[in-house]
């Protein structure tokens, strides 16, 4: 590992300027994802800049039901705070079924956002990798790509991003508040990754230097069901294979109001439009999941050895919209 | 600054390990692991796989549970850490390690001082209402064999004393429940 400079920010403005001023300046957050990729020299930051203390790590719900969540919070204080266990389960249960207990005291929410791809090539330097080093080529479209994208990916990339929780926000409408060195703005989560297009190495919306000080979550109305569904290699412990979290609220037996995300298959958590479009007012039955999720995923282009993620994504949609319409919590 | 200092910048660091202050100039690169294993003579977290993986490593940080191979010392300026070696009051055992002898949840034993603290923080996480992935919303967790090796699956045993360690940790928690 090469050797950094270190200086912990005092507040998120500061923080800000500091790495906005140096080309070679990263965040330190939890560090679960930079601190493992320094190791594997991924990342080379000759400074780092710890906003541990400087954001905030509380969670406040507001009084017509939307929540304000410090982007410092952990993983596990978030999974476990009320307004999002009871009332928001797809994110309790995307943040529960993420990584584990240890890393879940650790990891913070930004840094859980902007966790970067487990793409095997990205993290192996002697790879090749267009993400990694613009132009050197994508060993994953002919190697391993079995845990790869099948949706939204170009000859360039095909990661996915591996975040549970990012595809919970997605799904609730989340949005990020983003400091900048010209003042904030707001990005919904499921706009803040890019797909890879011909620039892969183009991850987010966000500029460097650009914090992430808070994500927003508003209100759900009082009728909506949400929740969380992770395939893995194993039970606990791994990075899903596909996942979908889900909003649904049925009323006299069609769907009134649905959003729903698909992770693990694409770059970011996928926002999945062509199936909400095809339920709104659909009767609430399989039959209906099951055509919107196929609608959504004529789009997949899999790959020599992900074709398995087409199926399996639309059978973990239909069983969790089923078990949403039939009043079951989880 | 000297070329090699300015290569390799280092950070005065204040930590309490097992109750013991200590003031340590460290370079900024050092993980909590290599800190309590090189520094403090502290060999009792281990060094599995250093990539949050295994959970051999794991120690508690201001009572919290937490994989020291990903932690850089830099950044704890000012915790309380507790390794397997603070686990112990004096000469009597941790109820887990009396536990884990009992029930002989171990074979080689390299993974053992990360699955005792891990099970340390289990516990107290369990008592403050934390969730888990098998917890049914709305309800409070019971630390049954789910909720244990649910809870533990960051700690990996490569001798597969898993069925042991999960008797252990449920003993521990049934007799802490009792008393
Ligand atoms: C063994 C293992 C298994 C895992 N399994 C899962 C899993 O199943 N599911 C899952 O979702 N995740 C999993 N993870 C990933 C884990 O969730 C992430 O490492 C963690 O959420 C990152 O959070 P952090 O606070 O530690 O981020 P850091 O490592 O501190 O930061 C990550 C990145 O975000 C940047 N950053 C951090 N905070 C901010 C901010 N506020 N604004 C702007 N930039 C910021 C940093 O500069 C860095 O580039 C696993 C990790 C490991 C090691
Ligand atoms: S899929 Fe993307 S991250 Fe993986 S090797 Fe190809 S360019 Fe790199
Ligand atoms: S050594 Fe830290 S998790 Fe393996
Ligand atoms: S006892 Fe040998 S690794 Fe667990």
């Amino acid at each position: 590992m090469k050797g950094f400079d270190y200086r912990r920010a005092g507040d998120p403005a500061g923080a800000v300027a500091a790495v906005a001023a140096a080309p070679g300046a990263r965040y330190l957050a939890g560090g679960t994802n930079l601190v493992d990729l320094m190791k594997l020299g991924v990342e080379a930051p000759d400074l780092l800049v710890d906003v541990g203390r400087a954001l905030d790590d509380r969670i406040e719900e507001g009084p017509d039901g939307s929540v304000r969540i410090g982007a410092a919070v952990r993983n596990s204080d978030l999974a476990a705070h009320p307004a999002v266990r009871r009332r928001r389960p797809a994110l309790s249960q995307a943040l529960l079924a993420g990584a584990s207990g240890q890393l879940r005291n650790t990891a913070t929410v930004g840094g859980n956002l902007l966790q970067r791809t487990r793409c095997p090539y990205f993290q192996d330097i002697t790879k090749p990798c267009n993400r990694r080093d613009p132009g050197s080529g994508c060993p994953a479209v002919e190697g391993a790509h079995r845990d790869l994208a099948i949706l939204g990916a170009s000859d360039q990339c095909v990661a996915t991003h591996p975040s549970d929780m990012a595809v919970a926000l997605a799904a609730l409408d989340a949005e990020a508040v983003v400091l900048g060195t010209a003042g904030q703005r707001t990005v919904p989560v499921a706009e803040l990754h890019r797909l890879p297009g011909d620039h892969p190495e183009r991850e987010t919306v966000l500029e460097h230097g650009d914090l992430i000080t808070d994500v927003l979550l508003p209100a759900l109305p009082p009728g909506a069901r949400s929740g969380y569904r992770k395939a893995r290699d194993r039970a606990s412990y791994a990075f899903a294979l596909a996942s979908v979290a889900a909003v649904l609220e049925v009323r006299e037996g069609s769907v009134h109001r649905v959003a729903l995300a698909f992770g693990a298959v694409a770059a970011r958590p996928w926002r999945a439009r062509t199936a909400e479009e095809a339920l709104r007012g659909a009767p609430a039955t399989a039959e209906s999941f099951a055509r919107a999720a196929d609608a959504e995923l004529a789009a997949a282009r899999p790959l020599r050895d992900n074709g398995y993620k087409v199926p399996l994504t639309r059978n973990l949609t239909v069983r969790l919209l089923t078990d949403l319409a039939e009043g079951a919590s989880r | 600054m000297d070329d090699e200092s300015r290569r390799c910048p280092s950070s005065e660091v204040r930590l309490q390990v097992n109750g013991t202050p200590y003031r340590l100039r460290l370079d900024n690169r050092t993980t909590l692991l290599d800190t309590l294993r090189e520094h403090l003579d502290l060999t009792g977290a281990k060094k599995g796989c250093d990539h949050g993986q295994c959970g051999a490593c794991t120690v508690l940080v201001d009572g919290r549970r937490s994989n020291s191979c990903l932690l850089l010392a830099v950044a704890l300026d000012g915790a309380a850490v507790t390794t397997v070696e603070g686990l112990a009051d004096g000469e009597r055992l941790h109820p887990l390690q009396e536990a884990f002898l009992e029930h002989d949840a171990f074979q080689c034993g390299y993974c053992t001082p990360g699955q005792l603290c891990s099970a340390a923080g289990v516990l107290a996480e369990a008592a403050d209402g934390m969730p888990s992935a098998v917890t049914p919303v709305g309800e409070s967790p019971r630390l049954d064999g789910g909720e244990i090796r649910e809870r533990m699956s960051g700690n990996l045993c490569r001798c597969g004393a898993y069925p042991n360690i999960v008797r252990a940790v449920q003993d521990t928690a049934q007799a802490g429940a009792a008393r």
